[in-house]
């Protein structure tokens, strides 16, 4: 227990691991981005992009380029907290088995 | 068995932060190129262009216009050249050419080049020719440091020498040219052989 109890079993799975990094380095990300970045299909991403907004750890925006609807995605600051937690937790964790 | 897993994660985490943020496929041979260009460029302006002792170069000059031209030239030279290789490198790398990275990369390169530029255009049409080189080393410079967050490697670095040599440059008034090819000709090459040899050949 201690350690593994900040462990965020959201932060659990490969596709939304991934999209926390990027955002983490990223001011924003289109959906396309993000898309090429994790080499995942549309209705893969759009469900863990969904799960992370619904946590509110990512915000969605959404504009129109011409006439293309575009969708933009950034980290808010309490997903920031959490991520940073949860890498925190990962590297303890490797340091004690280390 | 966990522990690995979590190291995994951490591995993934840091190999998508760098390839999100950070254009890696800038490569050193166009370094190298670019260097000889430049150098080829000034022997050239040196012996057709160089005024005598006593004769004056001004804008209208034929001269003026022949070291214009090797200066265009050697620019064009350069960014095909890069454009070229790096596109090639970024292929084998599999990595885009055209996305987020690449395009805050380059606007970050151009906005200070271009102020300098500018700067120095309009410098010249005020018959201020004699810093030229020295501003033109210290915003390219500029342009080299500001762009490095978007890139690996020692970047910056080559921004660094570049600024100081051009400091160095403005101290020295009469050995423009000199510099000129201290830091577009042997810095380049320098760095383009550091890149090509420690990260290419690897």
């Amino acid at each position: 227990m201690g350690l593994i109890d900040n462990i965020n079993k959201l932060f659990d799975h490969r596709i939304r691991l991934g999209i926390m990094s990027i955002l983490m380095v990223n001011e924003y990300v289109d959906f396309n981005g993000l898309k090429e970045l994790l080499n995942v299909t549309d209705g893969n991403l759009a469900s863990h992009t969904k799960t992370l907004e619904n946590a509110e750890y990512i915000k969605i925006e959404k504009s129109f380029i011409g006439k293309k609807p575009n969708t933009k995605y950034a980290i808010t600051p309490l997903g920031r907290k959490a991520f940073q937690k949860h890498i925190n937790a990962l590297e303890q964790i490797i340091k004690q088995h280390g | 068995m966990e522990s690995k897993k979590y190291l995994d994660d951490i591995t993934e985490i840091k190999a998508l932060m760098t390839r999100s943020s950070r254009f890696i496929s800038l490569s050193g041979l166009s370094g190298i190129l670019a260097g000889l260009y430049a150098i080829t460029g000034a022997i050239l302006a040196y012996i057709f262009v160089m005024p005598e002792s006593g004769e004056y170069v001004t804008l209208h000059s034929y001269k003026f216009r022949y070291l214009i031209a090797i200066l265009l030239a050697v620019a064009a030279l350069s960014i095909i050249t890069a454009f070229l290789l790096t596109t090639r490198k970024a292929k084998k790398n599999k990595e885009a050419i055209w996305d987020m990275t690449t395009r805050n990369l380059l606007v970050n390169f151009l906005i200070p080049l271009l102020t300098g530029g500018i700067y120095i255009i309009i410098k010249l049409n005020s018959q201020h020719y004699g810093l030229t080189a020295s501003l033109m080393l210290i915003f390219y410079g500029l342009a080299l440091v500001n762009a490095s967050k978007y890139t690996l490697g020692n970047v910056k670095y080559l921004g660094y020498s570049e600024i100081i040599l051009g400091l160095i440059c403005a101290a020295l008034p009469g050995y423009g040219l000199l510099f000129w090819v201290a830091g577009f000709g042997i810095l380049h090459i320098i760095y383009g052989s550091m890149v090509y040899f420690l990260e290419e050949k690897k």
